[in-house]
């Protein structure tokens, strides 16, 4: 990967809450690098803190957090050296958007589409200012395949893929350098959720944005990947071209998550995983992925370090090292 | 072949009223509308449709927890009759349930072992001998073991795939005929799902269940079932055998599905998928003619939204409502 070319890096991130029963872990030593106009997938099962690491980006974080460190650059400006007051006014939303989980369903219902969609662009509330973003608001709904007529009406009279789609209009109406998206069909349906990749897909390969997909469902992430990671208990345990990761992945937990993945084309044996990631509370100081892992040797009682196996692969795996 | 079925669903209807202000009717949602289908001993079938589609309201007809509003479903060559309390016990006892949200599904404050004894006490086994022994056998069928570490667990100690199992442990603890899976395993993790979709494909080989497996994912279907049924709009409109209907799907809806489905492989990254616009049919004001027909690629007109395409019967018993295979049985 090209420095120049570079619109997006993470160095380092840390972040974890404390809670009544001890600090949770959610994100630890996450690194990776994203050229402009690519989409990085970070797919992980539930509670591998692959949300957790996307809010850290955007900074949307709740009171309890113990510990949030470490670089954050985009468009080679470190974030994480801005005060909260200032990221607010200058990243969050102009730069960075985010569409959350399910927020197609938070949408206000007795506030029009319109209204909520251009807020994002809105300061003083002015006359003129209101009409230049409801012409940019028209030209996102054209990109994310809304009829424009819906921009007068209430959120209940959408269906749940318009909905999305309008969310999403909101996350770009400010052009931001990068969006996350956060589990962004797993709500919606089979035909639905195609549509919504479709989108995604021309959006991308148009307009150029750079998007971090979230997901648990590796089968439609395949759709938007360009880069993929792969987290388990908080930490960053494979990065690569997707290509690579779906094809050859390394890591053992990869291979099984792979494995894991049904097919309609071919018919081949599935596997799982027994057992069940560790706790986060306190996490152990081996290989998170010890105790399941078939592959299990000494050296594993050992935290293993994130070893690159040729340009642009990296693994967390004493296997390669 | 006719005089071993299980379960017959004969032209199954269930409709809901809309009221305005409580007691004018001002319509009804027609959720199941005319679905016919049967079921041998110890075969597992596949119903799988979108959200809205009314899937689960078949599934929770086909439990008698809703009263159909015309056609029956029969089981074991007796209709079911839901005003008949002593008829529905039985028939309840016969019959067990997978809900979609383990959680949601199993009591807070009960141990395993309660939530597992309270359907044998309810059935009346008064053996605590022989309940003990039927829930150890459950708890080691569904790969809880060692029994006794999970035994006096609560739920909220479990994980979702360890609740799922006890969920199922529970639907199959009276040894019924048949177990209604309404999406058992789409709240899971992927690398626990195919696990427990296997446990419960070894209850139905071992026990000789019946399984009526609803989902939303076409994926996981080959893994479990002999035959799919296809529902859009409240009927089902492709019925056949699994292997057939994923290689060659004949109504122009499931071909959809089937290509809406990404596998997992980095190439996607350069087509874009043809999927039909528009949105499913509301089921309070379907769409005339074939459900199909205001998204469909093949609309004939004239035709399709005319009349209500019948079911048309292919080659290795594959049957398709839809009109364009009208001539070819």
């Amino acid at each position: 990967m090209t420095r120049n070319n570079e619109q997006f890096r993470v160095e380092n991130l840390y972040l974890s809450f404390s809670t009544k029963r001890g600090i949770v872990q959610a994100v630890e030593n996450v690194s990776f690098s994203l050229p402009r106009g690519k989409t990085m997938v970070l797919v992980g099962e539930s509670g591998c803190g692959k949300t957790s690491l996307g809010r850290a980006i955007l900074r949307l974080l709740p009171r309890n957090v113990k510990e949030y460190r470490g670089n954050v650059f985009l468009n080679g400006q470190d974030l994480m050296q801005l005060s909260n007051e200032k990221f607010r006014r200058e990243v969050r939303w102009k730069k960075a958007a985010m569409v959350p989980q399910a927020a197609m369903n938070s949408l206000n219902p007795v506030i029009k589409v319109s209204e909520q969609v251009i807020e994002p662009l809105l300061r003083r509330e002015t006359k003129r200012e209101k009409a230049g973003a409801m012409k940019r608001a028209e030209e996102v709904f054209k990109l994310v395949g809304v009829p424009l007529d819906f921009l007068e009406r209430y959120p209940f009279e959408l269906s749940g893929g318009m909905r999305q789609r309008v969310i999403l209009a909101m996350a770009l109406i400010t052009n931001p350098d990068i969006v996350v998206l956060d589990e962004p069909t797993s709500a919606l349906d089979l035909l639905t959720q195609a549509n919504i990749m479709n989108v995604l897909k021309r959006i991308k390969q148009e307009e150029g944005y750079t998007f971090i997909l979230i997901t648990h469902d590796i089968a439609t992430s395949s759709e938007l990947a360009d880069l993929a990671g792969i987290m388990y208990a908080g930490q960053l345990v494979e990065f690569s071209e997707a290509y690579d990761l779906f094809r050859e992945p390394l890591h053992p937990y990869s291979q099984k998550l792979m494995a894991s993945v049904p097919s309609l084309k071919e018919e081949k044996k599935l596997e799982y995983l027994p057992g069940q990631p560790p706790s986060l509370l306190e996490p152990p100081r081996t290989c998170r992925f010890a105790e399941r892992c078939p592959e299990r040797f000494e050296r594993c009682d050992e935290e293993p370090p994130m070893v690159e196996v040729k340009e642009g692969h990296q693994v967390k795996c004493w296997l390669y090292k | 072949m006719e005089n071993k079925e299980l379960l017959e669903v004969e032209n199954l209807q269930t409709y809901f009223t809309l009221r305005k202000w409580g007691f004018l009717r001002v319509g009804e949602v027609k959720a199941v509308d005319g679905v016919d289908f049967e079921l041998k001993k110890g075969e597992a079938v596949s119903i799988v449709g979108e959200s809205g589609c009314g899937k689960s309201t078949l599934a929770k007809t086909i439990l008698g927890l809703v009263e159909p509003t015309g056609g029956q479903v029969n089981f074991n060559g007796k209709t079911l009759d839901i005003s008949d309390k002593k008829h529905l016990d039985w028939y309840r006892s016969k019959v067990g349930y997978i809900q979609q949200d383990p959680y949601g599904a199993l009591p807070p404050f009960m141990t395993v072992r309660r939530i597992l004894e309270e359907p044998m006490v309810i059935n009346g086994i008064k053996d605590e001998k022989e309940r003990e022994k039927r829930i150890h056998r459950a708890l080691e069928d569904l790969k809880m073991t060692p029994v006794n570490e999970f035994i006096n667990k609560f739920p909220h100690m479990l994980s979702g795939g360890q609740q799922q199992r006890i969920v199922i442990a529970r639907s199959k603890i009276l040894d019924p005929g048949l177990i209604v899976a309404d999406e058992p395993v789409s709240m899971l993790d992927p690398s626990v799902r195919v696990e427990i979709l296997e446990l419960l494909k070894k209850l139905q080989d071992d026990y000789e269940m019946a399984v009526v497996y609803i989902t939303h994912d076409l994926s996981t279907v080959r893994y479990f079932s002999e035959r799919i049924f296809v529902m859009y709009g409240g009927k089902l409109i492709e019925k056949g055998p699994v292997e057939k209907i994923l290689r060659e799907a004949k109504h122009p809806y499931t071909k959809a599905l089937l290509e809406a489905i990404s596998d997992p492989d980095p190439e996607n990254v350069k087509t874009f998928k043809k999927v039909p616009p528009g949105e499913p049919p509301s089921l309070a004001n379907p769409p005339s003619g074939c459900r199909f027909h205001p998204r469909c690629p093949d609309f004939m007109e004239g035709k399709c939204e005319v009349e209500v395409p019948p079911e048309f019967i292919l080659e290795d018993d594959q049957r398709v409502s839809c009109w364009l295979y009208e001539g070819e049985d």
